[in-house]
């Protein structure tokens, strides 16, 4: 019987396999997006701080995951990270490791812009009423800061979304990974299942993009009208 | 060998990616550039049908990973009957992508515009196609630079995933070095150099350009 390539998707098991690849991709994601968060936190806070040594440091950090592509920094600690430091990670960790050091790099610059935005007023009142170093941190710069650097957070996020697409380049099995084996196994019998297989997966991407666009969208028309 | 003598036996390969890359960001970056305009205009002045047309394109474009439109391109169209060369599958890639990314700078730029400027225009009688031409486009690029300089270095970056469809450019070019001769670090190194030697310069050019840039905004 000729098949017409959509019965790849649901042939067997197949479905299900492009979902378990999509929760490694996710996972990965997720654990990143959580650790880089909390360390570029930190990190933008140290950046504040009128130690000059130390923001120098802090922003070559910021500039060398700028400058490197992601693809190139994947392959930097895939294969370095072994040879050298005698470190062997499973694809996945060292995956989660960049993953998270490129947001926490990212993060530190937008909390740091955001820090900085807030008025300095603020920062003097504070300091006036005899707030310590972190009360004045925890108490009236991050809840000023939080909306300024929310946008630019919400964005980072779609662009690690879109950044796990990668993973399949250390042989992460990531949803793409998976869907080219499917696609191999199934060349002979339905050559037009390369068009399903990766139809879906560029909608299980946009599925998971797309709301989180549409609010870095809304936040941003939100901060402009407060502007206003 | 030393590491010296193998970095030095790699230059002509690395220089022949380095040059791809080049060629193959120049293209995309200025298709990217001429779709963003066309979308972005499209976009500013609601032209119906157009509209929802170009809405669909760039949150298509913009929320889907590069890898995936360029695995389209090259392994899905050919069943359609449509079949590009690697090289051709990249730049279209990165005009695709880079096209949704740089209508939203430049949509950005226009929104700056002060609505009086446009209403000035409208009272003198200008047509939609001059007052793109003459109020919209020169105050509203002058405005987008600031964005338009972070899509460039993006747009870049992304060639390096170009690798994944085998276009010998510089990440692919190390990739292959690697794989054959087992000399990781020395290749990563040239590599990263190489980028480096790319976008440091870039970036302090378009930093220079976004601030003659703000300092003529302020001319007027």
């Amino acid at each position: 019987m000729a098949h017409s390539g959509i019965d790849v998707l649901t042939a067997g098991s197949n479905f299900s396999r492009l979902l378990g690849g999509l929760w490694v991709t996710v996972k990965i994601a997720l654990i990143a997006i959580l650790i880089g968060t909390i360390v570029g936190i930190l990190l933008g806070i140290l950046r504040t701080l009128p130690n000059r040594p130390l923001r120098f440091i802090l922003r070559l950090y910021l500039e060398f995951f700028r400058i490197v592509p992601t693809v190139v920094l994947l392959f930097l600690f895939y294969y370095i990270l072994p040879k050298q430091f005698n470190v062997n990670l499973p694809a996945e960790t060292v995956a989660t490791l960049v993953f998270a050091l490129w947001v926490a790099s990212e993060m530190s610059d937008i909390v740091r812009g955001a820090l900085e935005s807030v008025p300095q007023h603020q920062k003097e009142a504070g300091q006036a009423i005899g707030l310590s170093y972190w009360q004045l941190q925890r108490y009236v710069l991050i809840p000023q800061a939080w909306p300024l650097g929310l946008p630019a957070t919400v964005n980072l996020m779609t662009r690690v979304v879109k950044t796990t697409s990668l993973l399949m380049l250390i042989s992460v099995m990531d949803v793409i990974n998976i869907g080219q084996q499917i696609i191999e196994a199934n060349n002979k019998t339905a050559p037009n299942g390369v068009f399903w297989i990766y139809g879906i997966i560029f909608m299980f991407y946009f599925i998971i993009n797309y709301p989180l666009s549409r609010w870095d969208k809304h936040l941003n028309k939100r901060r402009l009208e407060a502007n206003h | 060998m030393s590491s010296w003598a193998i970095i030095q036996q790699s230059l002509p390969l690395f220089q022949k990616g380095f040059f791809i890359t080049l060629k193959l960001a120049t293209l995309g970056i200025l298709g990217a550039i001429v779709v963003g305009i066309i979308c972005s205009l499209i976009q500013y002045f609601h032209l119906p049908l157009l509209n929802p047309l170009v809405t669909i394109y760039t949150e298509i474009a913009r929320n889907t990973p590069l890898l995936i439109q360029l695995f389209f391109l090259y392994y899905a169209f050919p069943q359609l009957g449509l079949r590009l060369t690697a090289s051709q599958c990249g730049v279209v890639g990165l005009i695709f992508l880079g096209g949704s990314y740089m209508a939203a700078g430049f949509t950005g730029g226009f929104d700056g515009i002060s609505p009086s400027q446009l209403e000035a225009g409208q009272a003198i009688g200008l047509s939609r196609w001059q007052l793109a031409h003459y109020v919209v486009l020169p105050q509203g690029l002058a405005l987008s630079v600031p964005a338009l300089a972070a899509n460039i270095i993006f747009l870049i970056k992304e060639t390096s995933i170009f690798t994944v469809i085998a276009i010998p450019e510089l990440t692919n070019t190390a990739l292959d070095l690697i794989g054959m001769y087992y000399h990781t670090n020395e290749y990563l190194l040239v590599l990263v150099v190489a980028y480096a030697l790319i976008l440091i310069p870039l970036s302090i050019i378009l930093t220079y350009l976004e601030r003659r840039v703000r300092y003529g905004a302020f001319g007027n």
